[in-house]
């Protein structure tokens, strides 16, 4: 089966099994950051977030010699934290919200609040911007690049649902493609979009709510 | 012209399969059509971009060290043991 493998996986590979050092924890380093966030999703705290990575790993080396490379081998590592972490979560006895992930659409959430448009009645602008937002290109460089705006944006993000927290963490924070997000949570990309989509409007918002204070006089 | 255009609500909820090239052909050309014509709009994409552009810079969230000590040392116990 070897030859189903991507050659850099199967470097990697060869490295673990070698006792390479160095290569592993290169690779818990770099993957684990995501692993706490897909972990986060179906367990309660960071704690036992941090116990599931840890697991996984364990449960990485244990079984590597079964990889055949049919996936990534990234893909391959987050199946098994993602059934490492429901276990887990199940054993917490948490509701995993999966709906969260199947059928984000169900519950509907506007990405920006209602009452900054005008009604849906209105005889001229049905639907417009009551109070349209400004433009950030004035803000001073050093103001979006600092500390507080990131602040902001850390707290905005922690506040996310998990599942949003997570596809928000992957694709903007880790700069994962799309389908490497899907293929990771098993969402569809169309879901995939929608929980993008309410975390990034969420971030917005909180950076708008932050900028907009700092421009009144 | 009210069937045909979006509102400024609808836009906003378009925004990232426009960004994500989600779009059918004939509703990017509704999208980039009121862009054109709506500063609002515009702001609120360009505000958009901003927010993806902020939130890459934000470092990730790390492994504890002690963890992350553990991690590598089971790896050692396993290369040892084969």
């Amino acid at each position: 089966m070897e030859q189903l493998q991507a050659p850099e996986d199967a470097r990697i590979v060869d490295a673990l099994r070698a006792g390479d050092e160095a290569a592993f924890t290169m690779l818990v380093q770099d993957w684990s950051p995501a692993m706490l966030r897909v972990a986060r999703i179906y367990v309660p705290t960071r704690a036992i977030a941090e116990e599931v990575v840890q697991d996984t790993w364990i449960a990485v080396l244990r079984g590597i010699d079964r990889f055949e490379g049919r996936s990534s081998l990234r893909t391959w590592v987050f199946r098994i934290l993602t059934n490492t972490s429901k276990t887990r979560g199940e054993r917490e006895r948490r509701t995993v919200p999966l709906s969260a992930l199947d059928d984000p659409v169900r519950v509907p959430e506007p990405a920006v609040s209602p009452d900054r448009f005008l009604d849906a009645d209105h005889p001229n602008f049905p639907g417009h911007w009551a109070s349209p937002p400004a433009s950030w290109s004035e803000q001073p460089e050093e103001k979006l690049l600092g500390a507080e705006t990131r602040a902001v944006i850390d707290a905005a993000i922690a506040r996310l649902p998990p599942a949003q927290r997570a596809v928000i963490s992957l694709r903007d924070v880790q700069g994962w493609d799309s389908e490497d997000v899907c293929n990771v949570l098993g969402v569809s990309e169309t879901n995939q979009r929608v929980l993008l989509h309410r975390a990034r409007a969420k971030v917005r918002q909180a950076l708008e709510e932050y900028l907009d204070a700092g421009t009144d006089q | 012209m009210s069937t045909a255009t979006l509102s400024c609500q609808e836009l906003v909820e378009l925004v990232t399969d426009y960004l994500e090239d989600a779009l059918p052909p004939e509703e990017r050309a509704r999208f980039e059509d009121h862009l054109e014509r709506c500063r609002g709009c515009t702001n609120y994409v360009e505000q958009i971009r901003i927010t993806i552009a902020l939130t890459g810079r934000m470092r990730a969230d790390e492994l504890d060290s002690a963890t992350c000590d553990a991690i590598v040392e089971t790896f050692r116990d396993w290369s040892r043991t084969g």
